[in-house]
């Protein structure tokens, strides 16, 4: 271009800002420019008001492209990615909708506007889906990217150490290349929706006010499926039903392992094997009633939550997070409280994390109690409850208008007081058969079942297996022939072996190919499911060669790991490969859709 | 014989000499069971598969298998052990079983408990212990019971010779015990050489075989398949009188089916008796009827052909005839319980064990005192046919030190209970055994105290009367030769039998079908006085049932079957 230039009558001072301005420029921009010029040149040297208009009047400019990528691992990401996505269409502009994994980096380039919506994991790890992209941005192949026009919207739980940190590498890395924020990265906590449609909204003006586009475009090439059409979603759950609240664990197990079943009875909603429920819990009423004898509040008393009048009692019950303490709400709580300790160890994220560590809203109030709290103002501390995520262990298929769960309950004692996990206990001691909860589907395209042909291997110890039995009653259903292999693994043979009997019965029937299993706690040396893999490698191997899809299901924080591990092993020992290429070779099943994790 | 075999005839004929699949059972890990067709060889091999009842729904609900285990038999013929090998029991009934030990009605122990994971280690204990399992349950030749007789010590020593002498001559010998419990590598295939005696077809059942010391009748010698009565002339055994075709099982229902004594065959001198036992045996494996379970034990064998036929058949196999029975009297079938000092000055001391389980309960430290026993004890341990024990021979130095033990755990409680109790014997059934319908075991001491109490009203508490109750009908306690006793039918309802005799000699009839507790105890009641009432000295209550005609003098196999009233 700069050769272009040089041969123009244009001065050295106007080249280099023509230059400055087709640098990165996208082909979208680019076209609208010509549009532009083209305008100026049949208007002659009239209002540039008018003229404008009448350019766009005379060549119907190109819409302004926005390219929306999304990486997460669970739905909800990619469920605002389509909300913009669908927005946009309405302002007008042309959106493009693409998971972080399909997209190509080389285009980024040619890009115009770009939204990035990512999810944190771990400790602060990128999800399963943008790591290429992450890798590539991070890496010496990233190119500059003056012109571009971006914003990051980045989600996360504030009670992780490295909050929304994914979302924060796109944003800095993006600056760091010359590209230009349209709008301020906004870093959302799980109480996500408000701050997220604000941000959805704010880019499209962006947009529009630069670029000028106001007319709805046609349906823009939303690659993912259009959710299914029920009336009920995050924002409006779903009023279930309790249909059997079943405890799996034996007699002598340490663990209380839960199968719920639902009825989804004339909800419309509808759901594929390795999608989620989102589970609204309640707070446990006795810490509620602890909280306020501490606080020396009126249970009764009237508050205001979300734009609704309710009670503080229900407030912290039903809307307002008690159980965790997140870095916000202790730099809120340093404040109001304003003592030197406290102001400490806010000041120290090492200290901050220990002490947050296995305490609660309780805990805190007792350590710094203050003085002048109003009700209103602790509600407003609070972070929103949460949903929680529980993988589906059922195929709608198979059970109809039936969902059903597979619940650990979460106890433990901390600082000299037990303590339980919300939902989980919530569902374990408070909710039977006949009661009520609300819920709603999250969609995991990121764990869905092969063709009906392929060999399926799945890892799933402990709860981490619940989606396998939805995968095998859906494989029942459609008769698929594609083999089908289970690891499964907890701690005890006798107690711990979550739906023993439909696996036995599966195996029987030769729906379930084969089956392995590790019990950590039945002999002198831990066995885990990783070792079980060892032991079958020439079998793993043989049948990843058969194309067999890869499924791991549970802790991300041993499990996946070891796992993850196991299969380099097995890919360096069976397949001759080196460690590079081992990884190489899983990250490439991973993009073919054949290694793919749900843990958590 | 072109009549389809039974299941288990076939899975028998089929299986490599008891190998099967019974290793790649045990090495799967995915389900605490083992394959259908193992669990019947396995029977062979000592044990059981079964599952824990009383949790079975629970887990059903749960989405768990049932809790498989499995129970394993000793073969241990007369019941003699040493004092290590007690030990090493006791520990491994911790190391590998429910902690708790289960004296039989066979002289050995049961292990209760037994998860698949542990069978091997198991077996591998008590082989080192000396000890195996072989036999202890199956179609073959079952552990050789035996009177204990601790006043004779010379007399029980050649008994437990010969006990020891025909259990190893009809012991199955095929490697499939080495390689499957002992880890021993698969021997070159000997085919036919590998059962000699049994072949590929072992028996068509169970066969039993009892020895008797007169007067006493513990080992209830009528009940089995051979039973040798000892006939002793001047302390010295000279032979026995040999009788065939006892048996204990019945199926509800089936009047083809019933309980049976023994019939009397003739005198065999002692030389010749584990040849004798052989040659008899032989009968039974080439002529029992091998197309119906139900009928396939020895006594439906000698009623099918007659004793006529079966001498015939003695003499082809034996090469002599049986000689003419020679008079002996039998006058109790019970343990008598306390100190007792033998010919050779050792002392023996015999306990009632409540049936016969050996535990730590809230009720006593019976394991650990028996344990401290075995620490100190220079003698041996006697199990009896009526699940108690004799600690026989106790040195008279050591006794002291015996007695302050069963003092410190008052071990001789039940040797002061009521004699009822002491005649008093269940089975194991709930919640363990698969066959049972009712409880026998866990409800004998309520009942008893029941009983205990109707025959107090009556003045009978000095009275012996022998009680038995089973969870089923086919007869682990021998029910069928109790003066009272109970069969189960479903929970909490048993049929009752009455009128046998006190020395098993006679079997008892069915006297109402399946009833409820207080229904038997009411049943029970106007018997006892009665019995107080018109009893002659020293009449025994099944004999005066008899005599005062409330219950019949001969017994059919249709009296087992329909209730008198």
């Amino acid at each position: 271009m700069t050769t272009d230039l040089n041969s123009s009558p244009l001065s050295a001072s106007q080249q280099e800002r023509l230059a400055e301005l087709l640098d990165g420029i996208s082909e979208g921009q680019l076209f609208w420019l010509a549009g532009f010029l083209a305008g100026k040149c049949a208007g002659g040297s009239g209002s540039t008001g008018a003229n404008i208009a009448d350019a766009e009047n005379a060549f119907q400019p190109v819409a302004p492209e926005l390219t929306i990528l999304f990486g997460s691992q669970t739905g909800n990401t990619e469920e605002l990615a389509q909300q913009l996505a669908a927005r946009a269409a309405d302002k007008g502009v042309s959106a493009k909708l693409l998971d972080m994994a399909d997209y190509k980096p080389k285009q980024l380039k040619s890009e115009q506007y770009l939204a990035v919506l990512a999810s944190t994991h771990g400790e602060g790890d990128p999800p399963d889906n943008a790591l290429d992209f992450h890798e590539f941005l991070h890496g010496k192949k990233a190119p500059k990217l003056v012109g571009l026009r971006y914003s990051v919207l980045s989600l996360g739980d504030s009670s992780y150490e490295h909050f929304c940190k994914t979302g924060q590498d796109f944003d800095s890395k993006f600056a760091a290349l010359g590209a230009t924020a349209m709008v301020e990265r906004v870093d959302c906590d799980v109480d996500y929706e408000d701050l997220a449609e604000d941000w959805i909204n704010r880019v499209l003006e962006a947009i529009v006010s630069e670029a000028g586009a106001n007319q709805p475009t046609a349906a823009s090439s939303v690659t993912a499926e259009q959710a299914p059409a029920s009336i009920y979603s995050r924002k409006n759950p779903y009023t279930a039903v309790i249909l059997t609240n079943q405890l799996l664990s034996g007699r002598g197990s340490d663990k209380e392992v839960r199968h719920i079943e639902l009825s989804l009875e004339d909800s419309g909603l509808t759901y594929k094997p390795g999608d989620a429920v989102g589970v609204y819990p309640e707070n446990n009423p006795t810490l509620v009633g602890e909280l306020l004898n501490a606080l020396g509040f009126d249970g009764e008393q009237r508050v205001s939550v979300d734009e609704c009048e309710v009670s503080l009692r229900e407030a912290l019950a039903f809307y307002r997070e008690i159980t965790l303490l997140t870095p916000p709400l202790m730099k809120h709580w340093a404040d109001l409280a304003n003592d030197d300790a406290l102001n400490a160890l806010v000041a120290d994220s090492t200290e901050l994390r220990a002490w947050t560590e296995g305490r609660d809203l309780l805990d805190l109030i007792q350590a710094w109690p203050i003085a002048k709290l109003a009700p209103q103002e602790l509600v407003n501390l609070l972070r929103k409850l949460p949903p929680r995520l529980y993988s589906i262990s059922s195929s709608q298929t198979a059970v109809d208008d039936e969902v059903h769960i597979t619940v650990a309950a979460v106890r433990y004692s901390s600082h000299g007081r037990d303590r339980e996990g919300v939902a989980s206990a919530w569902l374990s001691d408070r909710m039977g058969e006949g009661d009520q909860m609300r819920i709603y589907i999250d969609p995991n395209k990121k764990f869905a079942l092969p063709d009906d042909s392929k060999p399926v291997i799945m890892i799933g110890p402990g709860t981490g297996v619940a989606p396998f039995r939805a995968f095998l009653q859906e494989r029942e259903e459609r008769e698929a022939e594609g083999e089908n292999w289970l690891f499964f693994g907890d701690r005890r043979f006798r107690s711990d072996f979550l739906y023993q009997s439909e696996w036995i019965k599966w195996r029987r029937d030769g729906l379930l190919t084969k089956l392995d299993v590790a019990f950590s706690r039945d002999q002198a040396e831990k066995r885990y499911v990783q070792h079980c893999l060892k032991e079958n490698s020439a079998d793993v191997w043989a049948w990843l060669q058969r194309g067999a899809s890869l499924y791991v299901c549970g802790d991300a924080e041993k499990m996946a790991p070891d796992v993850h591990q196991a299969l380099l092993d097995i890919a360096s020992e069976q397949g001759g490969l080196n460690p590079e290429q081992a990884e190489d070779y899983l990250r490439q099943l991973n993009r073919d859709k054949r290694y793919q994790r749900d843990v958590y | 014989m072109s009549e389809k075999l039974p299941e288990a005839e076939v899975i028998k004929r089929k299986s490599n000499y008891l190998r099967g699949t019974i290793l790649d059972g045990l090495a799967d890990r995915t389900t605490g069971s083992l394959p259908e067709d193992d669990t019947k060889l396995t029977k062979f091999h000592g044990s059981y598969q079964q599952d824990h009842r009383e949790v079975r729904d629970e887990r059903r609900r749960q989405k768990l298998e049932p809790l498989y285990q499995f129970m394993v038999r000793l073969r241990l013929p007369g019941g003699v052990l040493t004092a290590d090998q007690w030990l090493g029991l006791d520990k491994i009934a911790d190391e590998c079983a429910d902690s708790t030990l289960r004296l039989t009605t066979r002289q050995t122990f049961q292990f209760h408990g037994v998860f698949k994971e542990q069978m091997q280690p198991f077996m591998q204990k008590i082989h080192a212990l000396g000890l195996d399992s072989r036999g202890a349950c199956g179609d073959v030749n079952r552990n050789v019971i035996s009177n204990v007789n601790p006043h004779q010590s010379q007399l029980h020593g050649e008994i437990h010779e010969l006990s020891l002498a025909i259990s190893e001559r009809l012991r199955w010998r095929s490697a499939a015990y080495a390689e499957v419990w002992l880890g021993e590598e698969c021997v070159q295939k000997l085919g036919e050489e590998e059962e000699p005696f049994y072949g590929y077809k072992y028996l068509p059942r169970k066969f039993k075989i009892a020895l008797a010391v007169p007067p006493e009748n513990d080992c209830d010698v009528f009940a089995n398949d051979i039973g040798l009565i000892a006939i002793v002339e001047a302390g010295q055994i000279l032979g026995f009188n040999v009788v065939v075709g006892g048996g204990m099982g019945l199926t509800y229902g089936d009047p083809a089916t019933y309980p049976r004594l023994a019939t009397m065959a003739g005198y065999v001198p002692k030389e010749q008796i584990v040849d004798a036992c052989e040659a008899i045996c032989a009968i039974q494996r080439d002529f029992g009827d091998r197309t119906n379970r139900a009928h396939a034990r020895f006594k439906y064998t000698i009623d099918d052909y007659g004793m006529d036929w079966f001498r015939e058949r003695f003499v082809e196999n034996h090469g002599q005839a049986f000689e003419k029975p020679r008079s002996f009297s039998l006058s109790h079938n019970g343990d008598r319980f306390g100190w007792v000092e033998g010919e050779d000055g050792n002392q023996h001391l015999t306990l009632l064990i409540p049936t016969g389980r050996v535990a730590d309960t809230e009720n006593g430290l019976l394991r650990t005192a028996l344990r401290k026993i075995a620490e100190i004890h220079d003698g041996s341990f006697r199990i009896t046919c009526n699940q108690n024990l004799v600690i026989a021979n106790v040195s008279p130095k050591n006794k002291a030190a015996v007695d302050a033990i069963v003092e410190e755990y008052k071990l001789d409680a039940g040797n002061r209970s009521s004699p009822l109790r002491q005649n008093s014997m269940a089975c194991v059934a709930l919640p363990t055994c698969g066959l049972a319908m009712a409880e026998a075991e866990r409800f004998l001491p309520e009942f008893v105290t029941r009983v205990e109490r109707a025959m107090a009203k009556e003045g009978l508490e000095p009275d012996a009367i022998n009680l038995r109750i089973t969870g089923c009908p086919n007869g682990c306690a021998r029910p069928y030769l109790g003066e009272i006793a109970l069969t189960g039918k479903a929970p909490g309802k048993y049929n009752l039998y009455l009128g046998a005799d006190f020395s098993g000699q006679r079997m008892n009839r069915l006297y109402r079908e399946n009833i409820d507790t207080d229904t038997i105890l009411s049943e029970l009641r106007p018997l006892f006085r009665a019995y107080q009432q018109q009893r002659e000295a020293e009449e025994r209550f099944g004999d005066f049932l008899v005599r005062a005609g409330i219950v019949e003098q001969e017994r059919t196999p249709a009296m087992l079957h329909q209730p008198l009233k």
